[in-house]
């Protein structure tokens, strides 16, 4: 990683993003070229950190139930993806393994089956929503794509834009791209207050304070708190999620499941849960973590004699509802905010999209559905 | 080559080693047995098929896996010897039969 450099301690940045994790390095990545100066301020290794503990999914069905915006947002980011992955190798030499090769979700039984069938047609016919290709397939024609196909997966849901990357691999190259590119990567800069005097903001840390004409909150779950702090009110809703890896093996799947993938190297991610436990991000359940093996094992029965080397938990950041928040504060214009729940999938619009909107100044129309004024409705 | 600083323990116990058969102290650790018998390379990486051998000696590295009596993936310096035991260098990473 960059670290620190010191012959800017005094000077302006054009902007300034608060968090390295994957949102705030897509946008820092995406801002490089556009801006002469960014730096990211990011906090030390005891942070909430998403970005280290996902699953690595590059993915699309699913997204944007009961907001068809997040559908067509998250389908751009999944077309600009290859662009990103080659991006990242010409600049930095990391391969970030994406694979596109379409996913699944697997279903077990009738009753999942219609459930799901039901609930996708309704997400496809939502306002906003740009269609695109998916399918139910039959057991046979999911076994066709998983070798080993467990008989209890009766049915799988599968688009061809569903795909992985190596999350980390991914969070590696955007910080090396930093150190080549020009982006001052400032670690043990926990943000403790913004102000914001005559166009410029101050951000000030326990170390020093950092000038910026512009600023990006991309914070993770502090998001809700920094957020306060330039007038944007979003509530957060942090969601415990539990992964367990398995022992590296040859490479077996191809096609990646939204429960069960295996990685670029070979080991195998089961995952993640979703709870409500607060910000308690520092134990692992033993009724999650066997109900997620029963069903890995239940999908692929091979796995049955495959070993855990770990498990852990971490949080989804999230707004209250689980769709992204982009805005542009009104009170102080020229802190923007972005958080979201699916921030491998969206690295890519993010850099591309995202970040020269932030760099011009202004979020398009198009993002107003993103911002937190939903939450604000009057009520009745 | 690496030599003990103790002198053997009093029983002998015998494994095979990729079918050759290795005296080694009773008490020993896997990766000890390997690395008296001159075996310092016990496994290649998955990924880039790199040799390696014991590093830690206290089960982190992962480093020291070997097939043992058929189960692969087993970390040698964590598993003790025992009369007849079959351990076999483990080539890449180990096959999941679907
Ligand atoms: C179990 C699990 C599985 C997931 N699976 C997927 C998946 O398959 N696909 C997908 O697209 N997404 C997935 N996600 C979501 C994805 O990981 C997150 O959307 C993404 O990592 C969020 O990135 P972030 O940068 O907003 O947050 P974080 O990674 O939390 O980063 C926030 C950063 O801000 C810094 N920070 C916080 N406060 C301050 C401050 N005051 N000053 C300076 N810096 C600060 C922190 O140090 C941290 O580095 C998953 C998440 C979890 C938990
Ligand atoms: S030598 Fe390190 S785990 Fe065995």
């Amino acid at each position: 990683m960059a670290s620190a450099n010191s012959s800017s301690s005094s000077s302006v940045f054009d902007v300034a993003v608060i968090g390295g994790g994957l949102v705030g390095s897509a946008i820092a990545y995406g801002l490089r070229g556009s801006v002469e100066s960014v730096a990211v301020l990011d906090e030390g290794d005891v942070a909430l950190r998403a970005s280290r503990g996902n699953f690595g999914l590059v993915w699309l069905q699913s997204k944007g139930y009961g907001m068809g915006a997040y559908s067509h947002w998250t389908l751009r980011s999944t077309r600009l993806w290859p662009q990103l992955a080659a991006r990242l190798l010409d600049e930095t030499g990391i391969d970030v393994a994406l694979e596109q090769k379409g996913g699944l979700t697997p279903l077990m039984g009738d009753h999942e089956i219609e459930a799901r069938l039901a609930w996708v047609e309704r997400l496809m016919a939502q306002p906003g929503v740009e269609p695109y290709e998916w399918k139910l397939l039959d057991h046979h024609q999911a076994a066709a794509l998983v070798p080993g196909l467990g008989a209890d997966v009766t049915g799988a849901i599968w688009t061809p834009h569903d795909g992985i990357v190596n999350p980390l691999k991914l969070l590696r190259a955007l910080h090396a791209a930093f150190a080549r590119g020009g982006v001052s990567y400032l670690p043990n800069h926990g943000v403790e207050k913004i102000e914001h005097s005559a166009g410029m903001f101050h951000l000030r840390t326990a170390a020093r304070c950092i000038h910026a004409r512009k600023i990006v909150l991309a914070s993770g779950l502090h998001n809700g708190a920094l957020g306060a702090q330039v007038g944007i009110d979003l509530p957060m809703a942090p969601q415990r999620g539990q992964i367990i890896v398995l022992e590296r093996t040859r490479r077996l799947l191809d096609t990646p499941m939204v429960t069960l993938r295996q990685n670029d190297e070979g080991s195998w991610l089961v995952g993640d849960s979703q709870e409500d436990a607060g910000y308690a991000d520092h134990v692992t359940t033993l009724p999650v973590l066997a109900t997620l093996a029963d069903r890995a094992v239940r999908t692929l029965p091979a796995l049955g004699d495959v070993r855990a080397v770990r498990a852990w938990s971490a949080l989804r950041v999230r707004a209250k509802d689980g769709f992204p928040v982009y805005e542009q504060s009104a009170r102080h214009p020229g802190a923007f905010i972005a958080t979201c729940h699916s921030g491998v999938t969206l690295a890519a619009i993010h850099a591309f999209t995202l970040a020269p909107m932030i760099a011009a100044g202004a979020l398009a129309p198009a993002l107003d559905g993103f911002s937190t004024r939903r939450f604000h409705v009057q009520s009745a | 080559m690496f030599s003990r600083l103790e002198p053997p323990a009093a029983r002998t116990v015998r494994i095979t080693v990729d079918g050759a058969s290795i005296a080694c102290g009773e008490g020993d650790s896997v990766a000890a047995a390997l690395l008296a018998a001159g075996i310092d390379a016990c496994r290649d990486t998955a990924v880039s098929g790199t040799a390696r051998g014991p590093f830690c000696m206290m089960g982190v590295c992962y480093d020291c896996l070997v097939g043992i009596d058929g189960q692969p993936n087993q970390q040698a310096c964590m598993t003790r010897v025992r009369e007849g035991m079959v351990v076999n260098r483990q080539l890449g990473a180990r096959e999941v039969k679907a």
